[in-house]
């Protein structure tokens, strides 16, 4: 007896070994919930966590496969970052979000060379938008320089139409992320004739008090920032104080969140900031997550970052991801993906105003379809204004568009550089 | 000229928010000869707590969250009652590293004291983030905020209220400080242990309550220069990095005299915002955090031991 029911559990063993299980979509999180960049870092992880956890309890993942969310730890550190990568590289990620500039600069030859895609959505390498150069990074929707060049648009569209003598300062995180808008915003003085004052910030950008003087001693008419983490808080505050005009001030989209203004209270009203995506939990999406996630306790963090402009950055990343493996298995013909299959899909992704009202998401961010050359997406951005009052972020702006001219231009110079630089031959994109 | 005037008054300012920081490493650093690289977390974790319990934050809200258990009942707590109950953190804090780490360490080198001190804050930074979450949280405790108005619209010059608030707290904390010292019979103890650990020992003062007197008031003093920066940019981790900026301070000023810490505090201050403001652009700016180094580092090749240290001449 005993005998039958071990040869029957053998069988049954080796039946179901036949058929060979799914693996789970591995989608990595290089997060960064400690340290001093935490306060930014933790509802884009959560956001881009809690996406997943939907798509798993409510679809079963994406076309029946589940995801896998594996989150490493880098406290925004470059060094962090790598050891991440290489830890988790062998589990079978499919796609990388580093959300660092830094570590985003470290991954692109790493990356390319073992064939894993790289979303650096709205950071990292501006000129990884050639497709030709950088076949495996992308960095929709926009780039920084699309994102400097939209900032200038909206002032001078504030300003009748030029900024023709005007002065124009850039208070910047001196790091390799505060430094890449520096050669758009020179570019467009040139062309528009406005002055350029350079103002870096150390990090982490606790004391600042001799950049406000600078900028009480020379008074730019506008005040763009491109800061990240405490920088941002105590620029906010200093500005205030020393009576910069707040609607003359504004952010990069790295510089535009709730953690960003609410520290500073009142004062912060007026402050603007560009973003490429909507504010606010009025989604449909919104009460999926609420049923599936919330309610059922699964929520990343704490649940308290749900509908914050991190927040729902992150849902975008996590968004645009799922959508680049559903695309990759549509062309694949498999959902059992491999990372050079994802790479494929985000380079076919196209993610439209119907799709994303599918998605539960109408008008919630801009529709993106990536080419073979184009990586860099539509390149669109509104601004928002923050409301002290009411703690909200108010639209204030329709999407505009950036300065193709110029930044196309500096696009194939700076990658065309690169590939110089590193022997690499652009491919063909028909 | 009024530019300059502004120039220096904010650099002044801003020494004495170094100072206060610098403060707590110089009573510790004197009592016990410990320098405490723990003390810009204490001071984090200080005005983590004082934040979190006016905010009504639950400890270990998150552990519960994963936990399932509940993670909401922590009352917003005014600020008369978050302020002594902070205190009281600090000083139960000073019994436990007392207890857990120093007692175990007593006759080690200095190096193994400093090693243990690094140790500290990283357990302590991991605690408060355990306790209190990572989020950025708004310090109001009534200071006043923004520019003085009558310098501002008179004269053009722009001077931060909250940083003359520092100013008056420094003062008075600098004023109680002595006066503890040296009115008060564990003053007194304290000085005495100061001066010679052997010969305190020897008249019956207890090292072991000394120490927890002095972190307890380090504590306090991480407390005050936690909150004034807490309010100027709310409490978050990057708080414990102010550390940075009292280094150049204390080579300065010397690591054994509160009035070192002050002065050295206001030339660090005043030197690096000139050298920003007006060296500065010529060389791509961002120079004030490291210039603020070369002026501690070309002050110590005139006068090795700071501003007010003790000369130690060791002959062998």
């Amino acid at each position: 007896m005993k005998m039958k029911v071990f040869v029957a559990a053998l069988a049954a063993t080796v039946a179901l070994g036949a058929v060979p299980a799914l693996a789970d979509l591995t989608m990595p999180s290089l997060s960064y919930r400690t340290g001093p960049y935490a306060p930014n870092g933790i509802p884009f992880a959560d956001g881009y966590a809690d996406y997943w956890t939907l798509l798993n309890e409510r679809d079963g993942g994406i076309e029946g496969v589940k995801v896998k969310n594996i989150e490493c730890e880098t406290a925004y550190n470059t060094q962090q970052g790598v050891e991440c990568y290489e830890s988790t590289k062998g589990e079978g990620s499919l796609a990388y979000q580093p959300l660092s500039t830094g570590i985003t600069y470290q991954l692109i030859p790493k990356a390319t060379a073992d064939g894993i895609p790289i979303h650096s959505m709205g950071y990292g390498r501006t000129s990884a938008a050639n497709g030709t150069v950088f076949p495996n990074v992308f960095n929709f929707p926009g780039t920084y320089w699309d994102a400097a060049s939209i900032i200038i648009k909206y002032a001078m569209e504030q300003e009748g139409g030029s900024l023709k003598g005007k002065k124009v300062a850039l208070v910047y995180h001196n790091s390799a992320y505060g430094k890449e808008p520096i050669r758009t915003l020179e570019k467009l003085a040139e062309k528009h004739g406005y002055s350029l004052m350079l103002l870096p910030v150390d990090h982490p950008g606790q004391e600042q008090k001799a950049t406000w003087l600078q900028v009480r001693r020379e008074k730019p008419d506008y005040v763009i920032m491109w800061g990240w983490g405490v920088m941002n808080q105590v620029a906010i505050k200093e500005a205030a104080s020393i009576r910069y005009p707040m609607d003359h001030f504004i952010g990069g989209w790295w510089s535009g969140a709730e953690t960003d203004v609410l520290p500073a209270g009142d004062v912060a009203d007026g402050y603007k900031s560009i973003n490429f995506h909507s504010v606010g939990n009025d989604f449909p999406i919104y009460s999926d997550l609420q049923k599936y996630v919330y309610d059922a306790g699964k929520a990343a963090g704490d649940g308290s970052n749900a509908g914050t402009v991190l927040y729902n950055r992150g849902m975008a990343a996590a968004m645009w991801a799922a959508e680049a493996a559903r695309t990759a298995m549509k062309i694949h013909g498999t959902k059992d993906l491999t990372p050079p299959m994802m790479r494929d899909g985000y380079e076919a992704l196209n993610v439209d105003e119907a799709r994303l009202n599918e998605l539960g998401l109408p008008g919630f961010t801009v529709p993106v379809k990536v080419t073979c050359a184009n990586h860099g997406g539509p390149g669109l951005g509104l601004i928002q204004q923050w409301d002290a009052k009411a703690k909200s972020w108010k639209i204030v702006s329709d999407f505009i568009g950036a300065d193709r001219e110029v930044v196309d231009e500096l696009i194939v110079e700076d990658s065309m550089a690169y590939a110089k630089e590193n022997n690499i031959t652009p491919r063909e994109c028909k | 000229m009024s530019y300059l005037i502004e120039t220096i008054l904010s650099g002044l300012l801003a020494g004495v928010m170094y100072s206060l920081v610098a403060l707590g490493f110089v009573l510790i650093f004197k009592a016990s000869q410990i320098f405490n690289f723990a003390q810009g977390v204490l001071c984090l974790f200080a005005a983590l707590t004082l934040a979190s319990l006016m905010l009504g934050n639950t400890p270990f809200s998150e552990l519960l969250h994963t936990l399932g258990l509940p993670n909401d009942w922590m009352p917003v707590v005014p600020i008369w009652i978050a302020v002594p109950i902070t205190i009281l953190v600090m000083i139960g804090l000073a019994f436990v590293i007392e207890r857990f780490v120093l007692r175990y360490l007593v006759n080690q080198e200095p190096i193994i004291l400093f090693m243990a001190t690094i140790g500290l804050a990283y357990v302590l930074e991991g605690m408060g983030d355990l306790m209190w979450g990572s989020d950025v949280k708004p310090l109001s405790v009534g200071l006043p905020e923004g520019a003085l108005d009558w310098m501002f619209d008179r004269f053009d010059i722009y001077v931060d209220k909250l940083e003359i608030a520092a100013a008056v707290v420094a003062t008075v904390l600098v004023i109680a400080l002595s006066l503890f010292s040296q009115y008060t019979r564990i003053g007194r103890a304290l000085r005495a242990v100061a001066d010679d650990h052997q010969a305190a020992l020897s008249v019956g003062i207890s090292l072991r309550t000394i120490w927890i007197i002095v972190w307890s008031i380090a504590g306090f003093v991480a407390l005050v220069a936690g909150t004034m920066w807490g309010a100027k940019s709310g409490v978050q981790f990057s708080l414990s990095l102010i550390a940075l900026k009292a280094l150049p301070v204390l080579i300065l000023g010397g690591f054994t005299s509160i009035p070192g810490a002050i002065l050295g505090g206001l030339i660090i201050g005043v030197g690096e915002k000139l050298a920003e403001l007006y060296a500065g652009p010529y060389i791509g700016g961002a120079i004030e955090n490291w210039f603020a180094y070369v002026l501690a580092l070309a002050f110590l090749l005139v006068r090795p031991q700071g501003l007010f240290g003790e000369r130690i001449i060791e002959r062998v």
